[in-house]
């Protein structure tokens, strides 16, 4: 059994593209033409340049032995906080960049919740030169500031997506609506492995520089290519399908998938798509998402922005209904505490949405010989005022 | 015989007018209906709707949010509409997003409209391969058209195929949009409309999108069989309600 994308764009009975017609010609010229571009040398040889010189990989590897201590179990973190623009996103922004270039577009429109896609696609617009219109919900442009004005500074246009919910759902709906009206000089990056067919797959390769790195850090240090547990917060599921990627198929891995279950899995304000999702289409694609009894999208809630999402991309869909990965939710307050145990053990403070997978420490067991590799995907400078408010600093 | 055929094979250019079930009150529903075809429309598109549309401009993504918290769901249509066809003879249409029909059941949602009288179903984010291959058997076995979309950029290899899927009518999007963004039709839209009609397809084509008023419906009806108006008609409803319809309808076809 495979756990990545089959040829018609599912993984199991999820994924697939589900789109209004008059995006039909965008997202085929896209699908017909993403592998060739990727796996051209060229294509290669300059997202890896990029990579190297401009986002500062590879990311290192590191063994938190203070937190290893505590939890007596051998934690790495992957330290994609110290990319360029502070998290995982930019791999994925980068390779869209060049990919958006070769299809010869010369506009690009993005979506972003709490900021972090995009600053990451503002930032590869301006290394290219390129228009960057940037989507976002009224609300988080409020609670953004700090984003909104990074962006801004790039030069790229932000517009407030004022219907439903005024959030990062409604914010990827106006992105799509953009894109409808503009049908032939405009690319939409999207920043998560959610979308039509193929955008789950090609952010997830972009993406798997983090596993494939992985890979070889951890033979060096180790001795060995594969750890015994890959641990990645999910929210649409970038960050874990590109810590995920090379060992999807590798059962001797496990692979836990940590969500957001905000103030309570079944206190109504949570984002625990695993548990209380259900098969529907979000965005073009099928997969696990978060519904009234009649088809209505709901709203989700996290204390972290970048987890509050009401779908996971359909590779995790998958993930989870195989068994394949192993699903754990954890409450606003267990993550917030867990942030500040990094800080104290590790010297790093990090973005909310990875302290999720931190939490997991507390809640789960692993042996004093297990190797578990936590993929520490963003910094938290963006959270201070989130940090600060909940420990009264 | 399917309603829609029936009207489509009339020698008269066709008036669809497409509206949100449950708006601007959540029991207006069947009124509209009866005031619509009362004032001499051909077609009615009942809007189911959902609180994502991806396809909609800002008037009917409105509408749908006001008919969701007026508390509008697939099973309270429904049960508007049971006894719909002892008042209302023309073709009736229901429009929606896949998601709320895929919570139905698509089987249930299909059996539900042939018990009622609805002839067609048009699913915007629904593509037409996955409809083909599995969804189309239900469809027929329960009397139904299902209604595809083509735009200016649809090649036209696929708009063969589509043509070869359909029943009906093509939905043909006026242009590259979301729903009432554009009023008002240039040289592009009259050479697509005569680039399609010169493609003699087997089913006949209804314009929908920038269809706001009498000039551009007849500009849009001179190259095909009808045409659809949507976002203009919801905001008559919202500024006038029920009582402004006949003289909306009276000002796209004065000679009615």
């Amino acid at each position: 059994m495979s756990y990545n994308v089959d040829k018609k764009g599912y993984y199991g009975e999820f994924g697939g593209a589900y789109i209004p017609e008059m995006l039909y010609p965008n997202v085929e010229e896209l699908r017909k033409n993403y592998l060739q571009i990727m796996n051209d040398p060229s294509f290669v040889k300059e997202f890896d340049q990029l990579l190297k010189d401009y986002v500062g990989r590879p990311s290192p590897l590191y063994f938190a032995k203070r937190m290893s201590e505590r939890y007596k179990t051998k934690i790495y973190l992957k330290r994609e906080d110290l990319n360029h623009t502070g998290a995982h996103k930019v791999n994925n922004t980068i390779g869209q960049i060049l990919m958006a270039q070769r299809l010869g577009k010369t506009r690009i429109i993005a979506e972003t919740g709490a900021g972090q896609h995009g600053v990451a696609t503002a930032t590869v617009c301006a290394l290219m030169g390129i228009e960057c219109i940037v989507y976002m919900g009224e609300i988080d442009i409020a609670r953004q500031a700090p984003n909104v004005a990074r962006m801004k500074m790039l030069g790229a246009k932000v517009i407030p997506a004022t219907s439903g919910s005024k959030t990062l759902k409604d914010a990827t709906n106006e992105a799509i609506r953009d894109w409808i009206n503009n049908p032939e000089n405009t690319h939409y990056i999207i920043g998560s492995v959610v979308g039509p067919h193929p955008y789950p797959d090609m952010v997830a390769r972009f993406q798997a520089v983090v596993s494939e790195e992985i890979q070889d850090q951890l033979n060096e240090k180790e001795g060995v290519t594969k750890p015994d547990f890959i641990v990645a917060c999910v929210g649409g599921g970038s960050n874990a399908a590109g810590a995920f990627y090379h060992y999807l198929d590798d059962t001797e891995v496990g692979l836990i998938a940590v969500e957001a279950a905000g103030k309570g899995i079944h206190s109504g304000e949570s984002a625990a798509t695993s548990v209380l999702g259900k098969m529907g289409i979000i965005h073009g694609s099928k997969t696990l998402l978060m519904q009234t009894g009649d088809g209505q999208i709901t709203e989700p809630y996290s204390i972290s922005a970048g987890l509050d999402y009401p779908g996971v991309g359909p590779m995790h869909a998958h993930l989870y209904q195989s068994g394949r990965a192993e699903f754990i939710s954890i409450t606003d307050d267990e993550a917030m505490e867990a942030g500040l145990e990094l800080c104290q053990l590790e010297g790093i403070i990090p973005a909310i949405e990875t302290s999720h997978s931190l939490a997991i420490f507390k809640e789960r067991k692993f042996s004093p010989d297990d190797i578990v590799v936590v993929n520490l995907s963003g910094r938290g400078d963006k959270d201070l005022d989130t940090y600060i408010k909940h420990f009264n600093l | 015989m399917n309603r829609i055929k029936k009207t489509l094979d009339q020698d008269k250019k066709i008036l669809s007018i497409y509206f949100t079930a449950g708006f601007p009150q959540l029991e207006d529903t069947v009124s509209v209906i009866k005031e619509l075809e009362l004032n001499g429309v051909d077609m009615i598109e009942i809007g189911l709707p959902f609180s994502d549309p991806l396809a909609d401009g800002p008037t009917i993504q409105a509408s749908s949010t006001q008919a969701l918290v007026n508390g509008m769901t697939s099973s309270s249509l429904f049960e508007q509409l049971k006894d719909i066809r002892e008042h209302v003879k023309i073709p009736l249409v229901i429009m929606g997003y896949f998601n709320p029909i895929f919570q139905f059941g698509v089987e249930a949602f299909c059996k539900k409209c042939q018990e009622i009288g609805i002839d067609g179903l048009i699913i915007p984010d629904l593509p037409v391969d996955v409809y083909h291959q599995k969804y189309q058997k239900i469809f027929e076995s329960s009397g139904l058209y299902n209604i595809l979309l083509i735009t200016p950029q649809t090649s036209e290899e696929r708009i063969l195929y589509i043509d070869s899927v359909s029943k009906g009518f093509i939905y043909m999007v006026s242009s590259a949009s979301t729903t009432g963004a554009k009023s008002g039709f240039g040289k592009i839209q009259t050479d697509y409309f005569q680039r399609i009609s010169d493609m003699d397809l087997d089913n006949p084509q209804i314009v929908g999108f920038g269809i706001s008023n009498e000039e551009t419906f007849n500009m849009a009806t001179q190259y095909n069989k009808g045409a659809i108006i949507g976002s203009a008609f919801i905001k008559v409803l919202e500024n006038k309600g029920i009582n402004g319809i006949g003289e909306f309808i009276k000002s796209i076809r004065p000679n009615n």
